[in-house]
């Protein structure tokens, strides 16, 4: 089991090679910091002493196969934990060095943190209207200000220009792929510091994932993305480090180049990798 | 040639009892007629004799109440009357007038103050109950209000003659209490129960995912209740206020008691009113069969069915709006 900490050095020599800066600037605090976590529904643990370190701009990608804590991780992480009846964690969640569980606005927490779900959940809103919610619920009314947000959203989310004529139109009735990035859209319209990706291929064509792919790549130079994904090449793709999550233990974490290569420090891992299992 | 090929008679259609004779040994206990066979037929059969029933009593009742009120309505009526006088005297020896403006009115006043009252309280309540509330104190509310629903109409009726009589005369210092407030009261509180369960089955009908979406971007709970559950629901709730008015409307025995039954054009809230409904109950048992009074009141029951219908049709069209439209 291994599960560094925060001060775990950085094997550089392993990075790069697919066009990733390699030298890193020197570490800072990280933006996201999980310790000791433990979690799970009722008498069942379903995460067992979870510790992992997120550092500012980087794609943490965790893969593992079904069933084992990925998406609990991810539901702790902005406390929708909370809104499971049964859902218990223990342990700490620190965000940007705080105690997630001490603030006294949850909600507040959660605006900070965009989330995109396994399968888009276009909200039976206009186009328009799905992504002006999170700034509207925040409080902005000015109509300028609205449709600013709502196109640059759609322009990072890679939507724009197939829905700048419709904007008006049900979000609900565009097609799969495009109701993801729409999705995406809508997390990122409430600029958020972190954003949360659940299996969001799942339910999308291969190029359009391709597309997202490299709309989050993009994203990475503002702000810091974890991606859960089953998709292993997905995870070499995209993932600077990545983590392997198995029946509730993190296995292993380290950067995604090296864990390809084959540097591995459990053997499990590399089985998973090369697809023996999972 | 495989039988299931032979053009006139197939091994799977009604008409195929030649078929396990023409095929060949096995397909024929392949695709003989099983138990299973027959167990749906039958099923199929006794359901078919369900549904159609339903339209047969339905046809059957307007039948009935046309054919005793037509006859009023072609000789007798006066249209302008009818509509537009609030002289209901079906019993003068002189001269009989069937003037039901004020039973019209009186029975939309009763609805409509039904309405006001327990609209707010019934939403409210499928809210909480569908959005805030939790584990047992759900449940529970759950069945008392499905309780209350079970409360038979001339207990309402009573509470109203007895309780909420009290009440008012005391509280707004009327000097009678049996009045169009009284039984709006009393028909909200009726009402109430099954829109609530309505209005919460509406609200159960949005996706879980709408609200988790919402609640992921930091949408406090009446946020999400406001900007999303209540936008996708509210096909829903506007059926289930429809039907509340068709309970109201179409309530008889707690409207009779509770009303103050005085053939009046109401111009507050605390003057007495008679509702359609109740004085076809309370009138009908001292008509002779066939007389103009005895059709005169079915025609009230023709314009009461004609309402409900509408209102009944208007809910169902749009409770169905909600699933077709998206």
């Amino acid at each position: 089991m291994v599960s560094p900490g925060p001060s775990h050095p950085v094997p550089v020599e392993g990075a790069g090679g697919r066009g990733r800066t390699s030298v890193r600037p020197v570490q800072g605090p990280p933006k996201l910091e999980v310790r000791d976590l433990w979690l799970g529904y009722g008498s069942r643990t379903v995460l067992r002493q979870v510790s992992l370190s997120v550092r500012e701009n980087e794609i943490l990608g965790i893969i593992g196969p079904a069933n084992g804590g990925k998406t609990s991780f991810l539901r702790a992480l902005n406390r929708m934990n909370e809104l499971t009846p049964g859902m218990w964690v223990r342990g700490q969640i620190l965000l940007d060095g705080e105690d997630i569980s001490r603030l006294p606005n949850v909600y507040s927490l959660r605006r900070r943190i965009g989330v995109v779900f396994p399968l888009p959940v276009g909200l039976p809103l206009s186009i328009y209207d799905n992504v002006a919610l999170a700034p509207r619920l925040a409080g902005i009314r000015s109509k300028a200000k609205l449709d600013e947000i709502v196109e640059r959203c759609l322009v990072r989310a890679a939507l724009w220009d197939e829905v700048k004529d419709r904007l008006h139109a049900l979000g609900s009735l565009l097609s799969g792929g495009q109701q993801q990035r729409l999705t995406i859209a809508r997390a990122l319209s409430q600029d958020p510091e972190l954003l949360l990706l659940d299996e969001f291929s799942i339910a999308v064509d291969p190029v359009t994932t391709m597309r997202i792919e490299d709309v989050l790549k993009e994203l990475k130079r503002e702000i810091t993305i974890v991606l859960v994904t089953n998709l292993v090449q997905q995870a070499r793709r995209l993932a600077d480090r990545t983590a392997f999550f198995l029946n509730g233990e993190v296995v292993e974490i380290g950067e995604t180049e090296a864990l390809f290569q084959g540097k591995v420090e459990d053997p499990r891992t590399l089985e998973y990798l090369e697809g023996k299992f999972g | 040639m495989p039988p299931e090929m032979d053009g006139n008679s197939s091994t799977y259609g009604l008409e195929g009892k030649g078929a396990a004779l023409r095929g060949p040994e096995g397909a024929s206990r392949r695709y003989g007629r099983d138990w299973a066979w027959w167990q749906d037929k039958l099923v199929a059969s006794v359901v078919f004799v369900g549904g159609v029933s339903a339209i047969v009593f339905v046809l059957g009742i307007f039948a009935f109440v046309t054919r005793e009120g037509l006859g009023f309505i072609l000789h007798t009526m006066d249209v302008r009357e009818f509509f537009g006088s609030i002289a209901w005297r079906p019993t003068s020896l002189i001269r009989p007038t069937y003037g039901a403006l004020a039973l019209i009115v009186g029975t939309a006043f009763v609805t409509g103050l039904a309405m006001v009252f327990s609209v707010p309280f019934s939403l409210g309540a499928a809210i909480f109950i569908g959005e805030f509330a939790k584990g047992r104190v759900r449940e529970t509310l759950k069945i008392l209000v499905e309780l209350l629903a079970a409360v038979p109409s001339v207990v309402w009726g009573f509470i109203g003659m007895t309780v909420m009589n009290e009440f008012l005369i005391r509280t707004f210092g009327v000097p009678v209490g049996l009045n169009a407030m009284n039984a709006g009261l009393i028909l909200g509180l009726m009402a109430a129960p099954i829109m609530t369960t309505i209005a919460e089955d509406a609200l159960k009908a949005v996706p879980d995912g709408y609200r988790e979406a919402a609640e992921a971007m930091g949408a406090t709970r009446w946020q999400v209740v406001w900007r999303v559950v209540l936008p996708a629901a509210k096909n829903g709730l506007l059926g289930a206020v429809l039907l509340g008015v068709g309970r109201a409307f179409g309530e008889t025995m707690a409207v009779l008691m509770a009303s103050g039954h005085s053939i009046h054009l109401p111009t507050s809230p605390f003057d007495s009113v008679r509702a359609l409904t109740a004085t076809i109950a309370a009138e009908l048992g001292e008509t002779a069969v066939g007389s103009d009074h005895y059709r005169a009141l079915f025609t009230l029951g023709i314009l009461l069915f004609v309402v409900t219908f509408f209102i009944n049709l208007a809910a169902d069209l749009v409770v169905r709006g909600v699933r077709g439209g998206r």
